[in-house]
């Protein structure tokens, strides 16, 4: 059974805005039957203020899929089209108190769901270059074809590569197995052999001695070179302070607080262990502080 | 606990009395049976009682056939790749296309190794062709897998004649049995049937206990190598307490088998005619004249899988679903796919599988909740209008990236 949060159970078991808007003059006709999701959505808008009046919602697919339509009609009702169509499909997700990593995309198709019925409302036409593959990294909810042409795209040639380039694989590992059989798929098509060991035999470079001035900016350059994945899932890091081995961070916006937030500060911990060439220890700040506190009793 | 369990295929209660027969095994009779004093031997006695219960039920001809294993899974490893090991030289493998995922997940990965497997085809109510099968029966082929039942829809295969037609060309058969033993009579020792898996949680043992049956005399390479357990066949010490629950449960199935064919049979049927009467635009799926007298896998159009189970659950009601979001992935049931129904029925696929502790309250309760069920999801599905589906279902809503 999925691990559903209460509000997804009561948004599926009491759908809101359910059903045909007769006089809707959006609709938004999204999914894929295939994966057994489908979503109509039907606005009302006041061509005046571009104001969403109204909003109901079809849905063909399983219980997140009909409570994130829920949500994304409650969410959009009385904005301004163009400030619905800033919702995220993580904001759908947030207002669901989460969804299961293999359930992100039903709050995907909400999305596409809105900005198909702008586009319809406007007269335009929305194509979708959105194409889905079976999940591979539980963990980040990363699909196959995201990570075949993130492979195919940037010429990536170990698993690594992919972690770094998708976070696919960057969690419980466990898909490491997956990944290793796209890379041989894809490398191959460009004529080249996958080997898991290639990473390992690069030669490492030995940090030399850095002043502490130089340590930190370093730090400082690191963390920079991560912040726009974080960014993109809403997210954001600051540097606190660097105390010997300890680098001391503040989770900001969805990184605080997100259930993946120890997973996102092991990856961190990772990049930097490994641009700085030695050990150290990553401490969002206020535990930190707490820690200090108390060796200083 | 309260609720009405119609997952049976998946797992089912263990059985008091098979409880009360194990756990005396955890605690006066702990003893390892391989030791050489009293607290071993006892042990070791109880095990060969086991094995003989187990061997009455697949009416196997000598009580040395039957293996240990730790499930079914397990089971279908082993035999396969017993096969393949004894005969290195032979590259092909034959199977279905609707195996369990324990037979098809070894079978696609061993392609990646190098061999060629046969996945047989089935038709839209699941059967198979054997003039297909027939052709592939060459002397390139390592071995034959067939399971006996479908663990969805319930569909049993002619495993039996097929391992008369392997055997006629020298090619071990194995059948993967999980679902069919205890709901159907089976007896090995009149048969050609080589190999056979089975799974004691399926039929009232507990969880991490299953049995290889190995016809004497057929050529084998254990999967696991060490102690001399299992005449050396399946190294490891003994789980002794699920081996003695699962001879008990093995006795209770034979004496249960004609209750099984007869009143759970009906209930099954009475359930899935009652469920159909009420709901329009929903069908059996599988071979319904020849399948388990437990199982009933039924199709509502325009619906989706895991939204029917989730209200199904809050009524206590429990079943499962082909559907590709109770999974995970993002196809449904492969099953359903080779059988050809359309995904907006596949999708809304349900399994019902009932058990000799299924009541006729229980039943009729399910028959008076699926149908609202059904009309509140209908309600909120494009495909479907007023009083049925859109005309031209398909027309009428076509998403952009359908």
């Amino acid at each position: 059974m999925w691990d559903y949060s209460d509000k997804v159970k009561e948004h599926f078991f009491s759908p809101r805005n359910s059903g045909v808007l007769e006089d809707a003059n959006a609709v938004g006709d999204v999914g894929s039957i295939n994966c057994g999701d489908a979503l109509r959505l039907m606005l009302k808008v006041d061509p005046d203020t571009e104001t969403i009046v109204d909003a109901r919602f079809q849905t063909f697919g399983c219980g997140s899929a009909i409570a994130s339509s829920s949500a994304l009609t409650e969410i959009i009702k009385g904005k301004k089209l163009d400030d619905a169509l800033k919702v995220s499909n993580q904001d759908i997700a947030d207002y669901l108190d989460g969804l299961p990593p293999e359930k992100m995309h039903c709050s995907v198709m909400g999305r596409e769901a809105l900005q198909a019925a702008v586009a319809n409302y406007r007269g335009e036409e929305w194509k979708d270059d959105h194409e889905e593959g079976a999940l591979v990294c539980k963990c980040f909810a990363i699909d196959a074809v995201l990570i075949e042409e993130t492979v195919r795209a940037n010429n990536l040639t170990s698993v690594e590569d992919v972690i770094n380039y998708t976070k696919a694989g960057g969690g419980c590992s466990s898909c490491h197995e997956n990944i290793e059989e796209i890379l041989t798929k894809v490398m191959a098509e460009r004529g080249e052999t996958f080997s898991p060991h290639a990473v390992e035999l690069k030669e490492e470079a030995k940090p030399s001695k850095l002043t502490n001035l130089q340590r930190i900016k370093r730090i400082e350059t690191i963390l920079d070179s991560i912040r726009p994945q974080l960014q993109r899932d809403h997210g954001d890091i600051e540097l606190v302070d660097v105390d010997g081995k300890t680098i001391y961070v503040n989770m900001i916006g969805a990184c605080a607080g997100c259930q993946m937030e120890a997973m996102t500060l092991q990856g961190i911990q990772q990049r930097l262990m490994e641009d700085l060439g030695e050990f150290v220890k990553v401490v969002p700040s206020r535990a930190g502080s707490y820690a200090r506190a108390a060796s200083h009793v | 606990m309260d609720g009405i369990y119609l997952d049976n295929n998946a797992t089912t209660r263990v059985d008091d009395a098979v409880v009360a027969a194990m756990l005396p095994f955890f605690t006066e009779q702990f003893g390892n049976p391989s030791s050489m004093h009293s607290f071993g031997n006892k042990v070791g006695l109880s095990i060969k009682k086991a094995r003989m219960q187990v061997q009455e039920l697949l009416g196997a001809e000598h009580e040395s056939e039957i293996i240990f294993t730790s499930c079914g899974t397990e089971s279908d490893s082993t035999a396969i790749l017993s096969a393949l090991r004894a005969s290195p030289e032979k590259k092909e493998i034959i199977t279905t296309s609707i195996e369990h995922p324990a037979v098809l997940a070894l079978c696609t990965h061993l392609e990646k190794e190098g061999y060629k497997t046969h996945f047989l085809k089935v038709d839209e109510k699941g059967r198979l062709d054997l003039d297909e099968y027939a052709k592939l029966l060459t002397d390139k082929v390592a071995v034959v897998s067939i399971m006996w039942a479908n663990n969805e829809t319930g569909t049993l295969f002619p495993v039996e004649r097929m391992a008369e037609m392997a055997h006629a060309k020298g090619i071990p058969f194995h059948t993967d049995a999980v679902q069919a033993v205890g709901k159907v009579p089976i007896d090995l020792k009149t048969s050609k049937i080589d190999m056979l898996s089975l799974s004691g949680h399926k039929l009232h043992a507990p969880k991490g206990v299953g049995v290889l049956y190995l016809k004497r005399g057929v050529r084998f390479r254990p999967l696991l190598r060490g102690g001399h357990q299992e005449r050396g066949r399946r190294a490891g010490t003994e789980n002794t307490a699920s081996i003695v629950g699962l001879g008990l449960a093995c006795e209770q199935a034979m004496q249960h088998m004609a209750f099984e064919n007869t009143e759970v049979k009906r209930l099954r049927d009475k359930l899935e005619a009652g469920i159909l009467a009420k709901v329009p635009r929903a069908f059996a799926t599988g071979d319904v004249s020849n399948r388990l007298p437990n199982t009933s896998n039924i199709a509502f159009e325009f619906i989706e899988g895991e939204a029917i189970l989730l209200l199904l659950n809050k009524f206590g009601i429990a079943a499962s679903s082909g559907s590709a979001c109770t999974s995970g992935s993002l196809e449904p049931s492969h099953v359903m796919r080779a059988m050809g129904i359309p995904y907006t029925a596949a999708h809304g696929t349900i399994r019902f599988s009932l058990s000799r502790y299924s009541t006729e309250a229980e039943v009729d309760r399910v028959i008076q909740v699926v149908p609202e069920i059904v009309a509140q999801l209908r309600k909120l599905s494009p495909y479907w209008g007023e009083n049925g589906p859109a005309e031209e279902p398909e027309k009428a809503f076509a998403p952009v990236y359908a």
